[in-house]
């Protein structure tokens, strides 16, 4: 069923949903962000979140935790989103929790950013006391995200305790917290990668280049081709070349694998993905450290 | 695109997760990676089949025990429909989990192993999806390749089955039985060849066929307001937008209408969807509206139509459904969360609790436990605009909140 080249309509109820949840935060807390990282994730939380308000501006600030290997396509999307929109960019860098010895540079070969930058978001929770996280997580991303709730309490060390989740029910939901404590919010909690990619061709959004295809300096290693970057530890048997590609998940250039593609419009990448055998996490390789590698981040404080 | 939201009841050993794993496998949603990771953890587990269930139970906890603890949401699709499953826990102790995940569910499905027939929790299961009405109930009775694939033992569930239906309340309720192998994919969705003497559908062809009462629409306008916009900018001065999703009903342009709590009336001017201004909003859509006369409305208000004025509740009594580890108690004070609108309430009075085996009310209990069911009623500081429960489903709920843990404890049903 799912070689079928025809389009699907994306699923109206589903923003109505997501628009909902954003007024929610709006309303429920104090001082509320957006984390936002530059994939198509978080840019349609953006996107809901402009509409969500329309006329009146995005009430909370856009939060990024830099984590210094982001590709740079993706930066300059950001500031040209952040200009465009008017909302309010706050960035930090996971440089500096670096430096100021709270966390320490993985090494070898898989070495990566990626749970180093649970730190530098708590600090920031910390510094600015936002009492609501949102973030684009979807529960068709992986198992232990199909278990998270829309509103997902953190005690004070920012862990999500996962035998201890509030009820939610209809759509009625609970922000209220005690001292220290603080929501993730996940208002795109319902939609598969299918719905992103289709509400990005319905709203003509406008996405990172690097989602489209490109050709890029590459190396190949496990069976998959990784953007070569000067982040990236190679060993010399892993001589860079150039390739094709584009990206069907955007995170850190060490962590991130490109797909083999020419396709150069959202169509064509619909396409790719009701044709796909490979899930959109199998790209990337922080999950691939353990069965249970995205709930015991997620317990730590990622999001 | 049609969104069908299922919950299912069950544990590992009545085929739950085999059956959802069918789904999945059968309409091609499963990618390659995912199977092999299922695969190669089978294998680690020293089981020689590839276990479906480790597709579904995602905690370490779940995974260590072989049980469902969480609700877990799972996502399938075909051409016609996108379906999410809230795959639930079957244990009583997670009767909570249960609740959450089945609240949104136009279908639910109570698996029965033929062997069997019905078991203590077929009653909670069943008891749960009347109380949160949900219009379709399919009752898969799975497992039938272990009885021969016997039309008379299918019949002697469904009249088993039947007989629990002739004592509930929702009557609207629409059951349909579904004999199935989940295990060799008879029923699911293909028609089994097994079972000749069955004419009915298969699941999935149950599921892509079912229309879910427009209802919604047709009861009286709600629009709890969420947030009021005010964007104070030089084009957009003097808007005041009210916002947010209509539970119920029709809300047009020009129609008369009265703010709650203050009584104040005016008319509808424009209703936008983010920059497009429509002329008619439905239940369920998320929307802006202004009003013609500049009259007082914050967040926790409601605008109705003039000739669709709830009462204003501030004596509830309701059907509750305890959350919490702590007891519900009368004489004790929560905060009630009914739509936008959070109020102080006392619980003044809980005079029975209900056993969800032969629907026999227990009288003159003194406190209502986890995941028991009872009756009380609830004293608010201020007026909730709610319906009954069996009127206007959306509008007839509402969570109590402990002003200790800031908890949800529990959830009550109106009426």
């Amino acid at each position: 069923m799912s070689s079928t080249s025809t389009i699907p309509a994306f699923p109206r109820m589903l923003e109505d949903e997501s628009i909902y949840i954003m007024r929610e935060v709006a309303a429920q807390f104090e001082k509320p962000a957006l984390l936002f990282s530059g994939g198509k994730d978080s840019i349609t939380l953006v996107r809901l979140a402009q509409k969500a308000f329309w006329p009146g501006k995005i009430p909370f600030p856009l939060v990024h935790v830099d984590t210094g290997h982001n590709f740079p396509e993706t930066i300059a999307f950001r500031d040209w989103l952040v200009k465009q929109t008017g909302a309010e960019l706050i960035v930090r860098y996971v440089q500096d929790s670096i430096d100021a010895g709270k966390v320490k540079e993985e090494t070898g070969k898989y070495a990566s950013r990626n749970v180093l930058q649970t730190v530098t978001l708590l600090d920031t929770i910390e510094e600015f006391k936002f009492d609501a996280c949102i973030g684009g997580a979807r529960r068709d991303e992986e198992k232990a995200r199909a278990k998270e709730r829309i509103f997902s309490v953190r005690d004070d060390f920012g862990q999500w305790d996962p035998k201890k989740q509030r009820p939610e029910l209809f759509d009625l939901l609970n922000g209220k917290i005690n001292i220290g404590e603080n929501v993730r919010v996940f208002p795109i909690s319902n939609w598969t990668e299918l719905d992103v990619w289709t509400y990005i061709k319905e709203e003509n959004m406008a996405i990172p280049s690097i989602y489209y295809t490109h050709k890029r300096e590459v190396i190949e290693r496990d069976g998959m081709i990784w953007p070569y970057s000067d982040f990236l530890n190679t060993s010399e048997d892993e001589v860079p070349f150039e390739e094709i590609v584009r990206f069907r998940t955007v995170g850190d250039m060490t962590c991130t694998a490109a797909v083999a593609s020419t396709a150069n419009h959202v169509d064509d990448i619909i396409r790719e993905i009701l044709a796909a055998k490979i899930s959109e996490r199998g790209a990337r390789m922080d999950d691939k450290r353990s069965e249970a590698a995205m709930e015991q981040r997620k317990k730590e404080g990622y999001f | 695109m049609d969104i069908v939201r299922i919950a299912t009841a069950g544990s590992v050993d009545d085929g739950k997760s085999t059956l959802i794993g069918r789904l999945l496998y059968e309409t091609n949603s499963i990618t390659q990676d995912k199977l092999e990771a299922i695969e190669k953890a089978s294998k680690r587990r020293g089981v020689d089949y590839t276990d479906l269930s480790l597709l579904t139970d995602g905690l370490i906890a779940e995974r260590e025990q072989g049980i469902t603890i969480d609700v877990a949401h799972i996502y399938f699709s075909t051409p016609a429909r996108k379906y999410i499953i809230a795959d639930t826990p079957g244990h009583f102790e997670y009767t909570r989990n249960m609740i959450t995940g089945a609240s949104n569910a136009q279908v639910a499905i109570i698996l029965i192993d033929a062997r069997n027939g019905i078991v203590e929790q077929t009653h909670r299961h069943f008891y749960i999806t009347q109380l949160l009405r949900i219009p379709y109930v399919i009752v898969c009775i799975n497992k039938m390749d272990l009885v021969n694939y016997s039309e008379s033992q299918f019949n002697q569930v469904k009249q088993q089955f039947n007989e629990l239906f002739s004592k509930a309340n929702y009557r609207e309720q629409q059951l349909e039985f579904i004999p199935a192998s989940s295990l060799y994919g008879d029923n699911i969705s293909r028609r089994s060849e097994q079972m000749s003497w069955y004419k009915g559908p298969s699941i999935l062809e149950f599921l892509e066929n079912i229309t879910w009462h427009e209802q919604e629409t047709q009861f009286p306008a709600r629009f709890p307001v969420q947030y009021v916009i005010r964007p104070k900018s030089d084009q957009w001065h003097d808007f005041r937008g009210f916002a947010g999703k209509l539970t119920s009903g029709v809300l047009k342009k020009g129609d008369e209408v009265v703010a709650l709590p203050s009584q104040r009336s005016s008319v509808i001017e424009k209703i936008f969807r983010f920059e497009e201004e429509i002329d008619l909003a439905e239940a369920g859509d998320s929307v802006v509206v202004t009003l013609k006369d500049e009259i007082d409305i914050s967040r926790g208000d409601m605008i109705v139509k003039k000739d669709q004025v709830p009462a204003g509740l501030k004596e509830i009594s309701a059907r509750i459904c305890w959350l919490d580890h702590a007891p519900l108690k009368a004489g004790k004070n929560y905060l009630l969360q009914h739509g936008s609108n959070r109020v102080k309430a006392k619980v003044t009075n809980l005079f029975s609790s209900i056993n969800v085996i032969d629907y026999q009310n227990i009288e003159g209990v003194e406190e209502i436990g986890l995941n028991e069911i009872g009756y009380i009623t609830l004293k608010t500081a201020r007026p909730v605009n709610a319906d009954n429960y069996a009127a206007n489903k959306l509008n007839g709920t509402f969570i109590l909140i402990d002003e200790g843990s800031n908890n949800t404890v529990g959830v009550g049903f109106i009426g």
